[in-house]
């Protein structure tokens, strides 16, 4: 594919169709929301972090008037099937309904175990207080590894080990352990020159969104139930309530608002199905909403991890064998990332020895969900450090050792098919020839501070998905194109000028609209780095299809066989008679025929993408405290369709990797309670804690998309806390194998490197 | 344990967006609950509910304030702007512009407390530097952009203005 090379839209950055919308306070995101006769609940959690539930008595918050009903897992059918909702894996539905209502056992605080609608939120916030839950407090686990333990208390006594399909014996926390395989790894110890083995620990983060949770729910009296929320998969809503409710899905019509942040963290389901039983209950349309507590404490963070990288390399600087264990704790259900995590932990490399254990473990936390890349950032941390570490004891050339070791076309990597067409060459040759990379560096800042720099590469797979999309042409020429991936940074744009560029129109003749599940085919979520891909390829196909229901249209009024009609871009001709598509639009409107096309495409492959990026900091070794004072990102677009929006995801990406990399990190108490549930100790990156940040796209085409599109979302959080750590090691010479790197860390490492000295 | 809660409204007049405006709230809503439940002012967003993201900021008395952290019956008698203020669709401000213009958002979800914080701050300094820019507008949290094009979008907000 991949053919055409001059564009007039792609590759141009017009402004994106939300956008007006965006800037002046009319787009409606899912606390916006209002309905006539609507009612307001909230959702009662668990304060404990691991309880039996003895009993629930709601007859006192049923009595506040005010109140129209109280639910409880009770009002929730039992489900037990296995769905695919895309990034976020395999979803057990049993697990999924017992994680937004507990039932037997609260597995973490913050867990759901009640919710009352009443006529305004007050009332039910303080119904919530009346609502009587005799819990039986069990110890909690949080730290993966004390999990794994076999003495462990046990989250769920009917959780077994599933190690490649064979169940263990005894009842474990470890949910599943995977294996990669391929060569022999001892002897590619054997030939090493240089071992090294790490050992790290990451903290449970969370995406950060700003935006929280919230769900409308109006269930009507003839079985018709209607969500709005803020998602970034309707279908996956429309599935996942249609299991948890035991009702059709051909029922539920679910209606994305404006979403605002996703990363991965609002693909499962926590309120809707909640709003949905209340709304049958009480006969009313409900709004249920999320303040930021819950939302770090009941909704689905990235695991706290433990891993371990071991890598060897030969005197001439070829990687000999590379070996990994990561254990992830998937929260209260099995299900983290760690398959994900096994499949980029050395994909940067081309390795003929390897061998990688993935363990999923469960602990009293929130379930895990995605994040950005999910599993890959802690992955590539503890990769991309050893790798600077080996790089350092044999005198290499950070860059030139990707250059040398890099993964290209045809090289084996973990769980896939070999390499299609990548780019992680390319990005470091950019890496190395980029400003930052050749402006020198004073180790002594005038400030006193100590400066260093650091590299790391990463990747993330992508995906493909499945998209649909329809076309209705309007007599004026423009088109109305409805899609179903739900906008979270500038899609619609991305989306129309890949349909505009096909169809041979200019971007402000295409009408994108995010519509309802109602409306239009179905859509995968908008994860997996795939709507500029997978969306925008079936907008190419739409594209076409449009042309050819066109043709077929105008043959007769023309008066000539629908294969004599040549289209090349907006003019169609036959036999001396041509037309432009405002000129043919008119004429079939004037007729009343009617050209509403529909396409769903399945592209097999999803491009991965690489990523080289390098950071400077200055360490204060007084206090601990880094700062990134400059940051430049290498990354492999495919094709950039709208270059300042990949350019915005790659800022956005390092900015969120810094944040995991030096401040972001949930605080446990001995008792397995959050102790940081507020935007104020969960610190986020700000303004002054970004530096301007730099960005090269580098286009290596796709094979696998009609304009080379690779995805671009995930993969620029890959780098940054490995490029952040190397950094640091440069700067002050001590490796941090934990993440974050916070100032008490860096200072305790600092001192210990001066102790030992 | 009483059935009933003590409830009672309070009439409050303000004026938001130069309209004169009257309505009722509880004594424990706060601004942001005023604008958003009782006025369809739904363009200041609540984040986090105690002042630290910034999505709800306005400006009160010409000064910027996280509506969610103040009362709405603190707001008697001020005058009040709020992103449904600070321009229209078909008379975008410049500072509105520029954010379009430079991709100065992803989800949006922000985007209003950091056009209003931005209003306040090009009101007092109409040519900030970088860093005075970083500085104002570290209130406001924004998960999606990693700030960048925020900051450029300011700078040619500033330019647009009048400022050099």
């Amino acid at each position: 594919m991949a053919t055409e090379t001059k564009y007039r839209v792609i590759g141009t950055r017009p402004v994106r169709p939300d956008g007006v919308d965006k800037v002046t306070g009319r787009a409606l995101y899912g606390a916006d929301i209002v309905l006539p006769r609507m009612a307001h609940a909230r959702v009662l959690r668990s304060p404990h972090a691991h309880a039996r539930i003895r009993s629930i008595d709601t007859r006192q918050a049923e009595a506040l008037t005010g109140v129209l009903a109280v639910v409880t897992a009770k009002d929730l059918p039992d489900v037990d099937a296995i769905l695919m909702v895309g990034e976020g894996g395999d979803v057990n539905m049993r697990h999924a309904s017992h994680n937004i209502l507990a039932h037997d056992k609260a597995l973490y605080e913050g867990h759901a175990v009640a919710a009352v609608a009443a006529t305004s939120p007050h009332i039910a916030l303080e119904a919530l207080k009346r609502i009587v839950v005799d819990y039986e407090a069990l110890p909690p686990v949080i730290d993966v590894r004390k999990a794994m333990e076999p003495e462990a208390t046990l989250l769920h006594e009917d959780q077994f080990t599933d190690t490649a399909g064979e169940k263990s014996e005894k009842p474990s926390n470890i949910a599943s352990h995977t294996i990669a395989e391929e060569g022999d790894i001892e002897k590619g110890f054997a030939e090493a020159k240089v071992v090294v083995e790490r050992e790290f620990v990451t903290q449970t983060v969370h995406q950060g969104y700003i935006e929280p949770h919230a769900a409308v729910a109006e269930w009507r009296s003839d079985g018709f139930l209607t969500l709005w929320c803020p998602t970034q998969g309707a279908f996956a809503v429309r599935q996942q309530c249609a299991q948890i409710l035991q009702h059709p899905a051909s029922h539920i019509k679910v209606v994305p608002t404006e979403i605002g942040g996703g990363f991965g963290g609002k693909i499962s389901v926590y309120l809707e199905p909640v709003a949905a039983i209340l709304s049958r209950k009480t006969g009313r349309p409900i709004k249920i909403l999320m303040d930021r507590a819950e939302v770090l404490m009941g909704t689905g963070p990235t695991p706290g991890t433990y891993i371990k990288v071991k890598m060897g390399v030969d005197a001439e600087g070829n990687i000999t064998a590379a070996q990994a264990l990561l254990a992830y704790d998937a929260g209260a259900y099995p299900g983290s990332p760690v398959g994900a995590g096994c499949m980029t932990v050395f994909a940067p490399y081309r390795l003929k020895n390897v061998r990688i254990d993935g363990y999923d473990v469960l602990v009293n936390k929130p379930k895990s969900a995605a994040y950005r890349a999910p599993g890959a950032t802690v992955a590539e941390f503890a990769t991309e450090t050893v790798v600077d570490e080996i790089c350092e004891q044999m005198g290499l050339d950070p860059l030139e050792f990707r250059l040398k070791n890099g993964a290209k076309e045809g090289d084996w990597r973990p769980f896939g098919p070999p390499y299609t067409r990548i780019g992680a060459i390319e990005c470091v040759e950019a890496a190395q020839g980029s400003d930052h990379w050749k402006a020198p560096l004073e180790h002594e800042a005038p400030n006193g501070k100590r400066r260093g720099r650091g590299v790391a590469s990463g990747y993330w797979m992508n995906w493909g998905g499945t998209s649909s999309c329809t076309g209705r042409l309007n007599g004026d020429g423009s088109v109305f194109l409805l899609e179903g991936s739900t906008d979270i940074g500038g899609t619609r744009a991305s989306i129309a000028m890949q349909f505009a560029e096909a169809f041979g129109v200019d971007y402000a003749q295409v009408i994108p609209q995010v519509v309802d599940t109602d409306t239009v085919g179905y859509n995968d979520v908008t994860g997996g780095s795939r709507t500029t891909f997978g969306t925008g390829y079936a907008a190419h196909a739409l594209a076409q299809k449009m042309q050819r229901d066109i043709v077929e249209k105008l043959a007769p009024i023309w008066e000539v066989e629908p294969d004599t009609i040549t289209v090349e871009g907006a003019c169609y001709a036959s036999n001396g008679k041509s037309a432009t598509i405002m000129e043919v639009a008119k004429l079939l409107d004037e007729k009343g025929i009617q050209v509403v096309s529909s396409v769903t495409t399945s592209p097999h492959n999803s491009s991965g993408a690489f990523a080289t990026h390098i950071a400077d900091v200055e360490v204060d070794s007084e206090t601990g405290k880094v700062d990134v004072v400059r940051y430049t990102a290498v990354q492999d677009a495919g094709k950039a369709i709208h270059p300042a929006y990949v350019e915005g995801q790659m800022q956005g990406g390092v900015a969120q990797g810094i944040g995991w990399a030096l401040n972001e990190e949930y605080f446990y108490d001995s008792a397995g309670k959050l102790r940081n549930a507020t935007l104020l100790d969960y610190r986020m990156p700000t303004t002054l804690d970004v530096p301007p940040i730099e960005t090269i796209i580098v286009e290596v085409p796709s094979p696998d998309h009609p304009y080379g599109v690779r995805g671009a979302g995930e993969v620029p959080i890959v780098p940054p806390p490995a490029a952040i750590a190397n950094a640091i090691y440069d700067a002050v010479g001590v490796r941090l194998q934990t993440l974050p790197m916070s100032p008490a860390k860096v200072c305790a490492a600092i001192l210990a490197k001066e102790g030992a000295a | 344990m009483p059935t009933e809660l003590k409830t009672g409204k309070v009439a409050i007049h303000a004026t938001i967006n130069t309209e004169p405006t009257d309505w009722l709230s509880e004594p424990r809503e706060t601004l942001l609950e005023a604008l958003r439940d009782r006025l369809g002012l739904t363009g200041s967003k609540e984040g986090c509910g105690n002042g630290n993201c910034g999505a709800c900021a306005v400006l009160m008395e010409g000064r910027l304030v996280n509506s969610c952290c103040v009362l709405a019956v603190e707001a008697e008698g001020a005058s009040i702007t709020t992103v449904e203020g600070c321009g229209t669709p078909e008379g975008l401000s410049p500072i509105q512009r520029c954010f379009l213009e430079e991709a100065a958002l992803q989800c949006g979800f922000c985007t209003p407390g950091f056009i209003v914080a931005t209003k306040a701050l090009l009101e007092k300094t109409p040519n900030p530097t970088e860093d005075e820019i970083r500085w104002w507008l570290a209130g406001n949290l924004c998960r999606c952009t990693g700030y960048d094009k925020i900051v450029r979008a300011v700078q040619n907000a500033a330019a647009a203005m009048g400022g050099n």
